[in-house]
């Protein structure tokens, strides 16, 4: 039997009708359109539908639609600002921080939790937090500057 | 993956979780970061998730000698939690920043580790070398357990059907008193080939060992290598019994270490 949830995701009010197994990730894309959060394993694992949680980093494919009730999500599509690309969109186009693209938006939301504690994280502090989100394409190194260089900015 | 279907219901405190958990098959979930991924997988199928994660009963706090984990306490809670930034206590935060990923970490509470009972899960290592005891709620009721006594073996405790850990009680280590966790992790999965927290104080040491066997488990008093040589420690895929008890020495000697290198530091 489906249950009416409320959250605030991206800064607005939403409300959708979901059975108690359905993952937030699913509610996200499904019944809200927001398809930037991805889906790339079955396991919990590559991070690539990573969105935050009250603010924290969180994988929406290991959180239940009704754990999220009546909290604020945002997803890569809430960053940008009156047409004005995040500070880490920004960083990533300009240090190559992503090829395909497929992890992306997975890996900017860990920076953005990441970036949030501590605004000039280490290389090593930076790798630590990218733990939990898989790229296939090319490594790290790319990433890992782009968050460098968007805490520099912020 | 979808889970099974299940139904849902959220917790509004403890005895409206504990009358919940009435329903046959159902499981309690906190930060679901172990019991979500095998509900995708479908190995666990529960007819019923009860939400505990909004009971309140999270963060760290001292009192009357004693430290109280609040079992709704997030790994990342526990890297940033005052009270831990003592030597003595040390191994808590510095095996809560290895568990899983930060994504993980802000949603995985402790109190969920410990009643998963996962063999290779860390922190409970940590809990035993520090004599942890838990506080259980069931509508029989309020009782304590030395969490050695709880964890039975793989994903087995002796928790109730209806009953929930409510507190995790530490008794605060002396003046002068070190703690450590260190591990060698599958590279893929991160959980412990083999894991070993020790706490050294100037009352004796303990090393719990982690990833090695049906369970964490303590050590007993003595030589820790003949200690080590003489547990019952598996093998599989990923490393022979040999290699894992090899391994086992080596992450306990290093725990063991640096616990009493942070003994001195400890006032």
């Amino acid at each position: 039997m489906p249950d009416a949830l409320a959250f605030v995701v991206n800064g607005e009010p939403r409300s959708l009708e979901v059975e108690g197994r359905t993952l937030l990730v699913h509610a996200l894309r499904e019944g809200l359109g927001l398809t930037g959060a991805h889906i790339g394993c079955d396991t919990s694992q590559c991070g690539a539908c990573t969105v935050l949680l009250d603010g924290r980093a969180v994988k929406s494919c290991t959180v239940l639609a009704h754990q999220a009730d009546g909290r604020e999500i945002t997803t890569i599509e809430g960053l940008a600002r009156n047409g004005e690309m995040h500070p880490l969109q920004r960083a990533f186009v300009e240090h190559h921080g992503l090829q395909c693209g497929f992890c992306t938006p997975g890996v900017i939301l860990t920076a953005a939790d990441l970036l949030s504690r501590d605004a000039s994280p280490s290389d090593e502090a930076i790798r630590h937090a990218l733990r939990g989100n898989l790229c296939r394409c090319t490594g790290y190194q790319g990433i890992v500057e782009s968050i460098r260089a968007a805490g520099a900015l912020s | 993956m979808i889970p099974a279907a299940t139904a849902y219901a959220r917790a509004t405190d403890l005895d409206h979780a504990l009358e919940l958990l009435a329903e046959p098959d159902a499981k309690a979930i906190a930060g679901g970061q172990s019991l979500i991924p095998v509900m995708k997988l479908r190995i666990a199928r529960p007819s019923l998730v009860v939400d505990i994660s909004r009971l309140g009963l999270r963060g760290v706090a001292e009192r009357d000698g004693e430290l109280h984990i609040g079992p709704l306490t997030t790994w990342s809670d526990l890297i940033d939690a005052e009270p831990l930034g003592r030597p003595a206590l040390a191994a808590i935060a510095e095996c809560a920043r290895g568990i899983g990923d930060v994504q993980v970490r802000n949603l995985g509470t402790v109190g969920g580790s410990v009643a998963h009972a996962d063999p290779a899960s860390d922190m409970p290592a940590v809990l035993l070398a520090l004599g942890a005891r838990l506080e259980l709620r069931s509508p029989a009721g309020a009782r304590e357990a030395a969490l050695a006594d709880v964890l039975l073996g793989p994903f087995t405790t002796a928790l109730g059907l209806q009953e929930l850990v409510t507190d995790i009680v530490i008794p605060l280590p002396e003046t002068g008193s070190g703690s450590a966790y260190a591990s060698v992790e599958h590279p893929a999965s991160g959980f412990a080939l083999a894991g070993a927290a020790a706490l050294s104080t100037p009352a004796g040491e303990t090393v719990a060992l982690t990833g090695v066997g049906s369970t964490p488990f303590v050590l007993p008093e003595g030589d820790l290598r003949e200690a080590i040589a003489a547990a019952e420690i598996f093998g599989d895929r990923f490393a022979s019994d040999v290699y894992r008890r090899e391994l086992a020495a080596v992450v306990a000697e290093r725990a063991l270490a640096t616990a009493r290198e942070r003994a001195k530091e400890d006032a």
